[in-house]
């Protein structure tokens, strides 16, 4: 193996998790939002809940084909591998984020005879979510492989730990909805979201702790990689900066503080993602084919990592003029439409 | 072989890919046409100052954004198929295609997507020019789009710039994979079949309002500009389209031969109006042929000769009929577009158009035809590309995922429930909207108390001095 060989794939590894962090803090959020509805029954709540999100929503959605295209690219073995593998829950969360998608546009030209679509809004959100979810979870505990091929059951995903995969990614972004509401938006809204925040973030932590305790059980592997010496002293900063966050979050919804509950809750979510990953490294399928047997050919490589360096820091940079031209909060009964 | 009802995990792999993405395409395309119109409007309003030309780009905007919404939804389901059902070609030529895939991403998807809430939402809150950059971001957004797909697209029908080892595709020159043989004349052919279907749909939506008599001034503005460009660009479509069957003469003999119902060459090769291809028998029943016309056609001269199907072995040749009669659908729907767009626009001219009543109750009915004439080009290109996955390196069969027929089957069946569930309600929203028309702005209830530029938009300064 020459050196660009060795160093490609790491660093298109870290472009891979830059996407699926950037898609779940992004699209976290609004998946949270419809799932937020079904906390909201007014229909004025519910226009000012989406509104919150309705000019964002495509472009955070965007982070996930690039994390799918990003895969392909740059590791075709594991998109050909994982993809098959996960095909139940890969199908599942397409056609729910279609029932979410379309329910941004629907739900105002059907007006006032939009309630199938606050269903199909909320379930899709909830739905997408939790098969999010059980495709981490379905990764993390390891894929059956033969001849570098899927070589499962199309059940192979499911078990108890999935479904709990699923469960927590569904509170998380829940969280993440309710604490952008708390940024977003004044009133009544904003209280209801700062009062659901706090039992989310408690869940939440529960979840996170679940995880941590389960991994290490079901995986000598993963348990040699946290408890093993000298691993132990590096990586025992993780949780204890995760409950720092945690605490952080706590405070500012109590004090009712406008930024710092999100940015906490994203900063748990980062911690959470990274934890899982020192969990997998090197394994892009777990536990068997490494980031190094996943990875293309090192010209397709190099051709899409010049593609990747000029354009996203010019993506994140509109982006970020799209947050700031919809800046402040909304108003009760303010709209877009 | 694993089947469910008989239909093996490769055929029920490939419906779900036609259907879903023959319900796809039709978005993207109406969206590439649409962002161009809305941003030209949106021009015409800010170089002008006619306030109609507000009116019709917002109105324009409400249904680009149903549809836009459609096209996202059903667009990630394509990206993420390629990975559930089609992990064979997914690693056999990934290494060369899926970059192109992302740089779709890159270049495109953000783009359209972050600007278009800008667009949507951003009428009361930022100035015009403002607004009027993002729409044409987003226009731009969604060519770029069609670029990327293209040419991948492309280099699945006349690959380029790679070497096969072990069956397996790597790249060798990226200039050659991104602008292969065919990909000009398709990505031209494709972006005039935009433009095209989305005149139609304007124009047929002026005809609507003219017959009804109201919104007179907006009516006639998508009159002339739709038929206006279509009378420009279907006649260039017949051009382009005929630089691209020279072009697929060269490249993929065996389509052209399908699409011409051409079995046997034996001499200057006769035009086959209608036929009944007999893949079995390998001839035509009931044909109706001019002679010599198909050599003048592809190959610009009477005594032209070109390969026909016998000339390929069975098990590389396309299927016939579904080449051979989406063909005729698209030249023949081409063609009459061509009649329309003439027609109209002389009637335009000559100021008559309100009084050909006739001409007006066919026009509005005719909304849909450039969506059937695309897709029923798609069939020819796609189809005719059969037996192969990518010409001359992976067979369709060779390519899907080592998952069970019934996975499959499960999932095209409710992804055809959704589809018909969720976008026919779409279609019928957006049919709706263009029912109600365009109606001039009133600042009312619904806009925002923070709007700092309102006072700078024409129809606020109009309402404020009547």
């Amino acid at each position: 193996m020459t050196g660009l060989e060795e160093t490609l794939p790491v660093i298109l590894a870290l472009l891979l998790g830059l996407a699926v962090v950037l898609y779940v803090v992004l699209d976290g959020f609004d998946l949270g939002i419809g799932m937020l509805f079904f906390f909201y029954p007014h229909e004025h709540d519910r226009d000012l809940v989406m509104n919150s999100v309705a000019p964002f929503w495509d472009g955070n959605e965007t982070w996930l084909v690039l994390g799918g295209v990003t895969l392909w690219t740059a590791f075709p073995k594991a998109f050909g591998i994982i993809l098959p593998a996960m095909y139940i829950p890969v199908v599942v969360m397409l056609l729910a984020l279609i029932f979410r998608g379309v329910a941004f546009e629907f739900r105002w030209v059907a007006k006032p005879r939009h309630r199938a679509w606050d269903w199909s809004f909320a379930a899709g959100s909830t739905l997408a979510a939790f098969s999010q979810g059980l495709i981490l979870g379905g990764i993390v505990q390891g894929i059956p492989v033969v001849n570098q091929e899927f070589a499962g059951h199309p059940l192979s995903w499911l078990s108890p730990f999935s479904l709990m995969c699923g469960a927590a990614v569904v509170t998380g972004y829940t969280l993440l909805g309710a604490t952008w509401l708390m940024l977003k938006t004044s009133g009544a809204v904003e209280e209801k979201a700062r009062r659901l925040a706090l039992p989310l973030l408690a869940a939440l932590m529960a979840f996170i702790v679940a995880v941590s305790i389960w991994t290490p059980l079901m995986s000598p592997r993963i348990a040699q990689r946290w408890f093993s010496l000298p691993n132990i002293f590096f990586l025992a900063q993780v949780p204890v900066v995760t409950l720092v966050f945690a605490w952080l979050c706590w405070r500012g919804i109590r004090r009712n503080q406008p930024i710092l509950p999100f940015v906490m809750a994203v900063a748990i979510f980062l911690l959470a993602f990274l934890g899982l990953v020192i969990s997998s490294i090197p394994y892009i399928v777990p536990p068997s084919i490494t980031i190094w047997q996943a990875a293309s050919h090192p010209s397709t490589q190099v051709f899409y990592l010049i593609g990747a360096a000029l354009l996203i820091p010019l993506i994140l940079a509109y982006t970020v003029l799209v947050f700031w031209l919809f800046r402040g909060k909304l108003k009760p009964g303010e709209g877009y439409h | 072989m694993e089947t469910v009802f008989g239909i093996d995990a490769v055929l029920l792999a490939r419906l779900q890919f036609a259907f879903t993405m023959a319900f796809h395409i039709v978005f993207p395309a109406f969206s590439i046409g649409l962002s161009a119109f809305i941003a030209t409007l949106e021009v015409l309003w800010l170089w002008t100052g006619s306030a109609h030309f507000h009116t019709l780009a917002r109105f324009w905007t409400k249904v680009f954004a149903v549809s836009f919404a459609m096209g996202v939804v059903s667009g990630i389901v394509m990206s993420y198929q390629i990975g559930t059902n089609w992990s064979r070609f997914g690693e056999v030529v990934g290494n060369v295609v899926a970059p192109l895939f992302s740089y779709e991403v890159l270049t495109a998807f953000f783009l359209e997507a972050s600007f278009l809430g800008v667009m949507l939402f951003g009428w009361n809150r930022f100035p015009p020019w403002l607004h009027t950059m993002a729409s044409i971001l987003v226009a731009l957004g969604t060519a770029l789009s069609g670029f990327w797909i293209l040419s991948a697209n492309s280099w699945m029908q006349t690959p380029a710039g790679h070497e096969l080892r072990d069956g397996i595709a790597y790249p060798v020159s990226w200039f050659e994979v991104i602008f292969n043989p065919s990909f000009p004349y398709r990505f031209a052919h494709m972006m005039i079949a935009t433009y095209i279907t989305t005149s139609m749909v304007v124009a047929a939506s002026g005809a609507r309002y003219l017959i009804a008599g109201r919104c007179t001034r907006e009516a006639m503005t998508m009159l002339r500009m739709g038929l206006g460009m279509l009378a420009l660009l279907a006649p260039l479509q017949a051009v382009v389209g005929d630089l691209h069957g020279l072009n697929t003469l060269e490249h993929q003999p065996a389509k052209v031969a399908a699409i011409e119902a051409h079995w046997e060459d034996t001499g200057p090769a006769d035009l086959v109006l209608f036929a009944w291809p007999d893949m079995q028998q390998e001839r035509n029943h009931f044909e109706l042929a001019v002679p010599r016309l198909g050599s003048l056609i592809l190959t610009h001269d009477w005594n032209g000769r070109f390969q026909g199907l016998r000339d390929f072995p069975r098990d590389r040749r396309p299927p016939v009929a579904p080449v051979f009669f989406s063909f005729r659908l698209m030249v023949g729907l081409g063609t009459a577009m061509i009649a329309i767009g003439w027609y109209g626009v002389w009637l335009l001219w000559r100021g008559r158009i309100a009084e050909r009543r006739w001409f007006l109750h066919l026009l509005r009915v005719c909304w849909p035809v450039g969506f059937v004439a695309l897709i029923a080009g798609w069939i020819v290109t796609e189809v005719g590309r059969q037996p192969w996955i990518a010409w001359g390196i992976l067979r369709t069969a060779d390519a899907t995922s080592p998952v069970t027929a019934v996975q499959v089957a499960i999932s095209l069946a409710l992804f055809v429930l959704v589809y018909f569930v969720v976008f026919s309600i779409g279609i019928r929203y957006i049919h709706r909207m263009i029912g109600k028309g365009p109606q001039a702005q009133q600042t009312g209830p619904d806009t925002l108390p923070n709007r700092p530029l309102a006072g700078g938009q024409p129809e606020a300064r109009e309402a404020a001095a009547s």
